[in-house]
């Protein structure tokens, strides 16, 4: 990698910025996470996040197991809100929805 | 204060120990607007904070800056705060993404309408530029919201109110307070406190003697309380919050509804940021994420905004409200002395801390504030009758 390969393609975080992060005292995926969003765009850090932690784990020297991946946070992949609006229980389009239909088949659950 | 300090220094018993002036605990927006406060005051401050910077319910919370209240002093205080945050950005040197794009606050019947039309005399009456709002004024400078889907019949609307990223501000406060002699300690919690002479706290990695103890820990501000046989009236209860994917800017004001206890806004990001209350959620600390919440969030405010059915959700998290018997924060004095208590902010602690910082750093330098703050102080809960913040949202 050099300095200006992207490293989080979500929010256009460069190598050369995680590193900078790094100094400056951020070694842990949360901390970075937060001031440089990698990891709240699109992807959710599917992309971005293990080639941070090996950047952490070059600077300080700690081990992998070591540096910890922050919380997953629901739902696991972007998913239109009107799937969830739809899909609640009583609602007035729920019966018209497809989309509403597939999740129910997906994740269960049922109309009123 | 200075009193204190150079007694401390005077003594010889700790001159060993490790000193700070103040301890601070909790590394949140309020620790760290406390610790830049005390710095510019010339007086040393130590933050101790369990995890990472803003990582309880300030790094959580939806960034929101309301002037909007029913007290006089949550209304005070906020606009004693945006006052801060207009010219924080120089201040400070940092870009807060700070948006000033008003606060729109939907009334749903005529007797909310009645109330908030009492609101706005209040607030205007106190300087804050606040109007009320008929349907079609709504439709007009909020094009994109579908004022019968949201079943609105009126609204208020503060253009000076808005919402700024609580993550820099932390950073923002915390960094210049350490360039001015601040120490900051994340990823270390305390484990106890113990009052004697001074108060010593007990940490895993070490001790640290201080003269003043103030306790900035948003939900855990209870149990560090009774560290030193303080009693909060404080329960902490969790409130939960999505983000959408970024889109090009289409809506200026954060909408708020207290009828729906929803809340949402765009950032200057692009993406929606929002949340709506649980009004059966239990007491207890839990940050978990609920399948509810996302149901009832994503119909609800597609419901508001019908387009937003194609918008993306991204993620949903959650984070606690520290609240108070009235919803209101409690801030100054203890029965221990020199135990200062900035807490129970029920929601609304991103936004005041700059102002609670300020006032809290006057009071235990200078032993007295520049805006009164008797109607704040915990001794209220003694006195049985308490006016309640009905402005709460989320």
């Amino acid at each position: 990698m050099d300095d200006e390969t992207i490293v989080c393609r979500c929010e256009d975080i460069t190598y050369q910025e995680v590193v900078d992060t790094v100094d400056e005292g951020y070694t842990t995926l949360d901390e970075i996470k937060r001031k440089l969003r990698c990891g709240m765009g699109p992807c959710q850090g599917r992309t971005c996040m293990r080639l941070i932690a090996r950047i952490i784990k070059e600077k300080t020297g700690r081990h992998l197991d070591e540096i910890l991946m922050p919380a997953s946070r629901p739902p696991e992949k972007p998913v239109p809100l009107g799937i969830f609006a739809s899909y609640e229980v009583g609602s007035k389009n729920a019966r018209n929805c497809k989309r509403s239909e597939q999740f129910r088949s997906i994740f269960g659950g049922k109309d009123e | 204060m200075r009193g204190i300090v150079s007694e401390a220094n005077n003594s010889e018993a700790f001159s060993e120990a490790k000193m700070s002036d103040v301890a601070v605990i909790g590394g949140g927006i309020n620790g760290c607007a406390l610790a830049y406060e005390l710095a510019k005051k010339g007086v040393n401050a130590t933050v101790f904070e369990k995890g990472y910077l803003g990582s309880g319910a300030t790094g959580r919370c939806g960034g929101g800056i309301r002037q909007q209240f029913d007290t006089e002093d949550n209304i005070r205080l906020v606009m004693e705060s945006v006052k801060i945050f207009e010219k924080m950005e120089k201040e400070l040197g940092y870009d807060i993404e700070y948006d000033q794009g008003g606060y729109l606050v939907l009334a749903h019947s005529d007797e909310e309408k009645e109330r908030f039309k009492k609101n706005v005399e209040l607030q205007r009456s106190m300087g804050l530029g606040v109007n009320f709002l008929e349907k079609e004024e709504i439709k007009e400078l909020c094009p994109i919201l579908d004022v019968d889907g949201a079943k609105a019949v009126g609204a208020t609307f503060c253009q000076t109110d808005g919402h700024a990223n609580p993550f820099r501000v932390t950073e923002a406060y915390a960094k210049n307070a350490e360039r001015l002699g601040a120490e900051i300690k994340t990823f270390t919690e305390v484990k106890g406190i113990k009052k004697e002479k001074r108060f010593e706290i007990i940490t895993e990695k070490e001790k640290m003697f201080a003269d003043v103890v103030v306790n900035a820990a948003g939900c855990y501000s209870k149990q560090i309380a009774e560290m030193v046989g303080v009693k909060l009236p404080n329960k902490p209860y969790r409130h939960e919050i999505l983000a959408t994917e970024s889109l090009k800017p289409v809506l200026k004001p954060m909408i708020i509804s207290f009828m729906d206890g929803i809340y949402f806004c765009q950032h200057k990001t692009g993406q929606i940021v929002g949340g709506i209350g649980n009004p059966d959620e239990p007491s207890g600390i839990n940050t978990e994420s609920s399948f509810w919440f996302l149901e009832k969030m994503a119909s609800t405010i597609t419901r508001y905004i019908p387009s937003f059915k194609n918008l993306n959700v991204l993620r949903q998290w959650a984070g606690m409200y520290d609240v108070t018997p009235d919803a209101r924060p409690i801030l100054g004095k203890t029965n221990v002395k020199n135990f200062f208590v900035v807490c129970g902010f029920s929601g609304h602690g991103f936004m005041v801390a700059p102002v609670t910082a300020k006032l809290m750093s006057e009071l235990i330098v200078d032993g007295k504030t520049s805006m009164p703050i008797d109607n704040l102080s915990i001794e209220r809960f003694k006195k049985g009758v308490i006016r309640k913040e009905g402005a709460v949202v989320g």
